[in-house]
């Protein structure tokens, strides 16, 4: 059968032009021809959101940091379910992918001898996150995006891919379309690399862009890979809370590495009430202490404001509970009070947290550097995804690669802030790697044109129903507080189960959502093909939620609130099965050998 | 709760485009992007608008609102008179796609055109290099421009004079001095600027300064000085002589 549709070639495609993307491209392009399809315009894509900075153990500032201490801190974060042989390449490989970027033009801030800066952050034991100030993922993507433009890589800017194409088992391309006009193409390869981001979108609160629809890991579910660790949603602890159009805007945890305390409304700095055992040992009991740290003593032990990410939520949702949160229902984070330490402090603030002072300044008429904020527990971060081999970030099915947040495995139960951008660029480097090796050894493979007119004719369906039927914004939006409410940051098995049979219901009222009008730069349409993708990660996320009853990292659940050393030993894995059904079992974690063993016990 | 008018521009080119009001119910806080995202929901599914991050940090929703060219997501409804119908247009300096969405190609063609990084050889052995803090500072107030392209909207070289294909805009001159100034870069792009990218072309209104949502003083730290390296090479009397005599 002729082809109806323009065919783009290349050997290896990437989807997503984000960090992970752009590294894997860049990466690709060194050896064979590469193309990149995004949702949105290049430089975009939601790195550009990324505060903190990127963890690598360069011991710029703290000479003591080594691959070692960066390798056991992840693993301690991911509460030891991570992959750990990705947990060792990120360490060791994640300075000299740091490095590479200032040989590209990126522009660290320095330490006073002109070397890189590095700064505190949550679980990171030294000062380890290469940065600039709160505005980091901004100057990485530009720093690849700048330097992408230059390597042959052709850029196909807001094109959306609606599933993969395969030849058999093997992945060979991709289809989708265009947002100006609507029009459906196809890109045909030898290997392709999903770095699609992650599925904020499922939630009503959260920090994601509305490109987060969970299109990587549903396009690899329905190619027939494993999605792995989907129970594990970051829950950032500070979102903005108010005004109501904001809440969920990040507010970088680099507010708390320059020196922020979070209080509660009876002005009670209450992060030291519930310190974890296995973080007592390297957490101040005493403000006095924390202080310290956040201001270069070495001898000084980490504030509890820098514990993990999912403890801090926790904690804030606790005080919240309790009656003790600020009016909107958040808790209140300080950065002016460093005014009774440093002189000058309000310049000293603007000066580190530019972006932050613009954002409150802005968005909610606060001025940080004389008041607190309003802040609370934002979905920020997807620590799960499509499982992959931890060397060369190929999937379960033959060609298709995945790298960045929409990969699992680096990260465990709980994400370290400033790892995703070095995951990003150390992932994003193999994947294209050895996506590009795969491509040249395997060619090109053919096409099912059949599956094509499928897909396709299953795309254009929201116009046959028309502009009276569903509305796929109020689908959307009912996903969300459904997620929001029933599979959140606390979980109870009965909301789940209700969340569970309510996704059902949704998944019939989506197909038959209507659009009007006709396909040209249609937002709604947009809207209503990005449904099933959420709609399928909403309902691999309840699953493993349900399954695992216990309380690790991202995942807590109010009926087991302790964590069970039954659940420790495997990672949950769904992929669809012979049916077409969802179907999960658990993966046991591979052995770790002894000398990586000695060195989570070196640095305990 | 109290509602608001917005009279959002229509259109698929702009030969055919009209403006049509929605009344959308507005809470305390909202910007004008929330209101666009309401309209979308609420009456126009089609409606066509780019955004992603909704915190000025990515440069997506770029529009013209009231006149004045600004991001949605930072124009707060508050500072606004909603007394009167709020109007929202696409930016002007660009080809209409559909609605409030802009073909802004031109600005990534301009920008491959210009010379790449290249560093000096690395400082240290282990492929590094040390800069002093003072001298990334006035390169990294460059380097928070989000690519909104609000300032190429407002340059009247480019909206009023249609001079695209002569002068890169304010965008592209920033970007070379960024490139200029960067403490490790060894390449020079005066002649570009001075030949190819119209540098002359302007003429120091600094209005992309005023509408620059990240405050970077796009004319005075980034133009200005770019013009006085090319006024101080190619125009300067008396290095003209300095060069002729010395063969420099």
């Amino acid at each position: 059968m002729a082809t109806e549709f323009e065919v783009y070639e290349h050997d290896v495609l990437v989807i997503g032009a984000g960090g992970a993307g752009l590294r894997a491209a860049i990466e690709a392009a060194g050896s064979c021809s590469v193309g990149v399809v995004c949702k949105s315009l290049l430089g975009k894509a939601h790195t550009v959101m990324a505060e903190g900075g990127m963890a690598a153990s360069m011991g710029n500032v703290d000479d003591r940091d080594s691959w070692k201490v960066h390798f056991a801190d992840t693993m301690r974060g991911g509460q030891y379910l991570n992959q750990w042989r990705m947990a060792e390449l990120h360490a060791k490989e994640a300075p000299d992918r740091v490095r590479e970027l200032e040989k590209w033009g990126a522009l660290f801030d320095r330490t006073k001898d002109g070397r890189i800066l590095q700064r505190n952050f949550g679980g990171h034991r030294y000062p380890r996150l290469a940065h600039v100030g709160d505005r980091t993922g901004l100057e990485l993507i530009r720093t690849l995006q700048d330097h992408g433009i230059h390597q042959g890589i052709k850029f196909y800017m807001e094109n959306t891919v609606v599933s993969l194409v395969k030849d058999g088992d093997r992945v060979v391309g991709a289809f989708g379309y265009d947002r100006e006009r609507g029009r459906f193409k196809l890109w045909r390869a030898g290997a392709v690399v999903l770095a699609t981001g992650g599925i904020g979108r499922a939630y009503k609160v959260t920090s994601n862009s509305w490109e987060y629809t969970g299109d990587g890991q549903a396009l690899a579910y329905e190619a027939g890979a494993e999605l792995m660790d989907m129970e594990f949603i970051q829950f950032h602890p500070t979102g903005m809370m108010w005004p109501p159009s904001v809440q969920g805007i990040l507010v970088t945890e680099g507010v708390r590495g320059e020196g922020g305390i979070l209080v509660n409304n009876q002005g009670k700095r209450f992060m030291f009430d519930d310190i974890p055992d296995n973080y007592k040992s390297s957490t101040a009991d005493k403000e006095e202490e924390g202080w310290r740290y956040v201001t270069g003593d070495k001898n000084a032990r980490r504030p509890p404001e820098l514990l993990t990410r999912d403890h801090v939520a926790r904690c804030i949702r606790r005080e919240v509970k309790a009656g003790r949160g600020s009016p909107h229902g958040g808790v209140f984070l300080d950065i002016s009070w460093i005014k009774e330490k440093v002189p000058n402090a309000p310049e000293h603030i603007r000066k580190k947290l530019p972006s932050m002072y613009h954002q409150f300044k802005e968005l909610a008429g606060i001025d940080i550097t004389t008041e607190p904020m309003e802040v609370g527990p934002t979905t920020h971060y997807m620590m799960g995804g499509v499982r992959v081999d931890p060397d060369s970030q190929m999937t379960n099915v033959p060609g298709l690669f995945a790298a960045g947040e929409v990969a699992a495995g680096l990260h465990g139960a709980n994400r370290l802030g400033g790892n995703s951008l070095s995951d990003l660029i150390v992932f994003g480097k193999r994947a294209g790697e050895h996506a590009a090796k795969w491509a040249k050894e395997n060619g090109r493979g053919t096409v099912d044109q059949a599956a094509l007119a499928a897909a396709e004719a299953a795309s254009l369906k929201p116009f046959e129903f028309g502009g009276a039927a569903e509305n796929p914004y109020r689908v959307q939006h009912d996903l969300q507080e459904l997620m929001q409410d029933n599979v959140g940051i606390v979980r109870v098995e009965e909301e789940m189960k209700f969340a569970q049979d309510q996704l059902q219901l949704l998944k019939d009222r989506a197909a038959k959502v209507g659009i009007s009008s006709h396909r040209e730069y249609n937002p709604g349409w947009h809207t209503a093909i990005d449904l099933r993708n959420l709609l399928l990660v909403s309902e691999a996320v309840t699953m493993c939620a349900i399954e695992r009853k216990e309380s690790r990292g991202g995942h807590f659940r109010d009926d087991f609130p302790a964590k069970d050393d039954a659940y420790a030993s495997f990672n949950l894995i769904v992929k669809k099965g012979e049916d077409g059904q969802m179907v999960m079992h658990r993966r046991p974690i591979p052995p770790m050998p002894d000398e990586l063993k000695q060195v989570i016990e070196e640095n305990k | 709760m109290p509602q608001a008018t917005f009279r959002i521009s229509r259109g698929d080119s702009a030969t055919h485009s009209e403006f049509k009001d929605y009344a959308v119910e507005i809470s305390e806080g909202m910007v004008v992007l929330d209101a666009v995202h309401l309209v979308q929901m609420v009456h126009a599914p089609d409606l066509a608008a780019r955004w992603n991050c909704k915190a000025g940090k990515c440069g997506s929703c770029s529009a013209e609102i009231n006149g004045m060219p600004r991001l949605m997501c930072m124009t707060r409804l508050s500072d606004l008179d909603l007394s009167v119908p709020v109007k929202i247009e696409p930016m002007k300096t660009f080809r209409r796609i559909k609605d409030l969405v802009t073909d802004v190609s031109w600005n990534f063609r301009v920008k491959e055109k210009i010379k790449k990084f290249k560093p000096r050889p690395a400082d240290n052995a282990d492929g590094t290099w040390n800069m002093a803090q003072r001298d990334v500072d006035r390169v990294q107030e460059f380097r928070k421009c989000i690519e909104c392209f609000l300032c190429q909207d407002v340059c009247h070289v480019l909206r009023d004079h249609q001079k695209h294909d002569e002068f890169i805009g304010p965008r592209f001159i920033m970007w070379n001095a960024a490139l200029e100034m960067h403490p490790l870069d060894t390449d020079d792009r005066l002649k570009e600027l001075k030949d190819d990218n119209g540098l002359g072309y302007c003429n120091i209104t600094k209005c992309c300064t005023k509408v620059c949502p990240e405050h970077i003083a796009i004319t005075d730290n980034a133009i200005i000085p770019m013009k006085e390296r090319v006024v101080d090479r190619y125009y300067d009397p008396l290095g003209w002589l300095w060069s002729k005599a010395t063969g420099t």
